[in-house]
């Protein structure tokens, strides 16, 4: 049912927390996301094209690099970019066919494949861009959250996180209850002041990034390298110049 | 957005399709249409057809047409759906309005009745499928005010033509349909005006900075993209038009679309009943090759958040 059921306060709700402020754009993150779900839930997940001219294919987590503020202050940031899990998810309502739904016990936005008919409104229902829609398949894929890691029995515990968390190198990316107050992740949110992405649309994302830090150290400004008038350095440098310039 | 040709011509065709039905269903009962139920049977029959037509080039662009069934499910929640169902509810009364128009050989209470269900149910289902847009906050293009008027008054209007041309044919009844046109394409060519000043004018909402919250440490500039190719993301959703281009295409879609057909119509009043019929037919496919290319440029000319993260325009 695309209908929304109503959530509790305190009512479990699964997600990340990405640290914008460790994340060092290695995109491991995206690949492990890859390697994990084309053999999981939603896979396999289509490439095209992989050893073309024109690779291209369904990934489920795309890393972006920005550069924030400007001159001296600017820096630069890497922002991966995957299903917010949304309390608000539009992406569900809109689905004629019931395939795609939010969980009720843990807030995971999911696509029941048995039942999309790729009609792709729930892609354009997306602000994010978090859905991709799988050609070969016909349905669309998104993120699970890895509900085939995060419950697996088999898995030993400390594994049962999803596979973008597991791979960090930097520990940018953090998996718990956002809505449990008191969690470690919650607590994590509170204390780094974590926000919502485009929260002028409404959706209410559970996953929340945590800003880049501000920087404590100032290197000082680098000096135009001085070349003494009329040494033989500045002679043969001019020289140069006009050589080149013929 | 990427304007799917199967999406327009459904949108296009079967929009034509329900404002006839509409038209019919409210003009035939009160005799400002022709009463003969014969003009009833085409009317109805090649509304149907439309209508038909548009909903199977939909179910065509399904990756999983077999499994069109299951989207009437969830009406509670999604547009989609209603649209599907108010499409399928368009069928019985339409039905049942010609069967009462048969029965009696002329317009009576019956069939004034299953007249104003059919209409309603193609006004319905029209009103759906703009709503459909009109619900996607993440295109600003579609989710405003302007959208739902815009395709309400191209229904009517493409609807009002067809109407007045089968008048034509039965050579009965052709006032009331032409003059409607006149109206409906006059307020359409307005609405259309109205939404492109306002898609023109009215800046997004959400920026680059919004989009990464970044905006807390300044101006926002994108450096590399995740991947190096086109994905389904920048096809689907970031698809562009140059400006001149969208201009051009504004231009021939009001001219052939709108001012053409009104003044065809117009000049169907002063003229003998054979140049007037084919004054009829060549502006009601004036304005569906203009409302085509109108609703070409409704796709084309949208944008989506997602580019933001691109660092393009939404």
């Amino acid at each position: 049912m695309t209908s929304l059921a109503a959530r509790e306060p305190g009512a479990k709700k699964l997600g990340l927390v990405i640290d914008l402020d460790t994340c060092v754009g290695c995109h491991a993150c995206a690949v492990a996301c890859k390697e994990w779900n084309t053999g999981g839930h939603p896979g396999p997940l289509a490439d095209y094209d992989p050893y073309g001219r024109h690779p291209d294919g369904v990934w489920l987590n795309r890393v972006h690099t920005y550069e924030a503020g400007q001159g001296a202050a600017g820096r630069t940031v890497h922002f991966p970019r995957s299903c917010l899990h949304c309390d608000e998810p539009a992406c569900v309502s809109v689905c004629p066919t019931g395939a795609s739904y939010k969980r009720a016990e843990d807030g995971i936005v999911l696509v029941n494949a048995d039942l999309c008919i790729g009609c792709k409104l729930c892609s354009w229902a997306c602000p994010y861009g978090a859905r991709e829609f799988d050609e070969d398949d016909g349905v669309m894929k998104k993120c699970t959250l890895c509900i085939d890691r995060i419950y697996n029995e088999t898995l030993p515990e400390a594994e049962r996180v999803p596979a973008c968390v597991a791979v960090c190198p930097a520990h940018a990316r953090h998996f718990g209850d956002l809505g449990d107050p008191t969690s470690e992740i919650s607590r994590l949110v509170q204390s780094r002041g974590g926000f919502d992405l485009m929260p002028e649309m409404g959706y209410r994302p559970v996953n929340k990034y945590l800003p880049p830090r501000q920087s404590t150290c100032s290197a000082p400004a680098l000096a135009e390298p001085e070349v003494p008038a009329g040494s033989a350095a500045e002679r043969l440098l001019g020289w140069l110049d006009r050589a080149l310039s013929r | 957005m990427s304007p799917a040709l199967s999406v327009i011509f459904f949108t296009t065709v079967s929009g034509a399709g329900y404002g006839l039905l509409m038209l019919t269903g409210l003009l035939a009962p009160f005799r400002l249409a022709p009463a003969s139920p014969w003009f009833g049977l085409a009317a109805v029959l090649f509304a149907l057809a439309l209508a038909s037509a548009g909903l199977v080039s939909s179910t065509l662009h399904l990756s999983h047409p077999e499994r069109a069934w299951r989207a009437v499910s969830q009406w509670r929640s999604s547009w989609l759906s209603r649209e599907g169902l108010a499409a399928l509810l368009t069928y019985p009364p339409a039905f049942a309005f010609l069967a009462a128009w048969f029965r009696a050989g002329r317009p009576d209470a019956a069939m004034a009745a299953c007249g104003v269900l059919a209409a309603a149910a193609a006004l319905g289902t029209v009103f759906c499928t703009a709503m459909i847009y009109a619900s996607l906050r993440p295109v600003r293009q579609w989710s405003n005010a302007a959208v739902v008027p815009n395709f309400l008054l191209l229904a009517g209007f493409s609807g009002a033509l067809w109407l007045c041309f089968l008048a034509r044919v039965f050579h009965a009844g052709w006032v009331v349909p032409s003059a409607l046109a006149m109206l409906f394409g006059s307020a359409g060519l307005a609405g259309k005006l109205a939404y492109w000043r306002l898609i023109d004018q009215r800046p997004g909402e959400s920026t680059i900075e919004t989009a990464t919250g970044l905006g807390r440490l300044g101006r926002v500039r994108a450096l590399d993209p995740p991947h190096t190719e086109e994905n389904y993301l920048l096809r689907e959703m970031g698809f562009r038009i140059a400006r001149k281009h969208a201009s051009r295409l504004r231009a021939l879609a009001l001219l052939v679309g709108f001012a053409l057909p009104v003044v065809l119509i117009a000049a169907g009043f002063a003229l003998p009943a054979v140049p007037a019929l084919v004054l009829a037919i060549v502006a009601a496919v004036a304005a569906l090759v203009g409302i085509f290319v109108e609703r070409w440029l409704f796709f084309a000319e949208a944008t989506h958040t997602v580019v933001l993260y691109y660092g393009r325009a939404a």
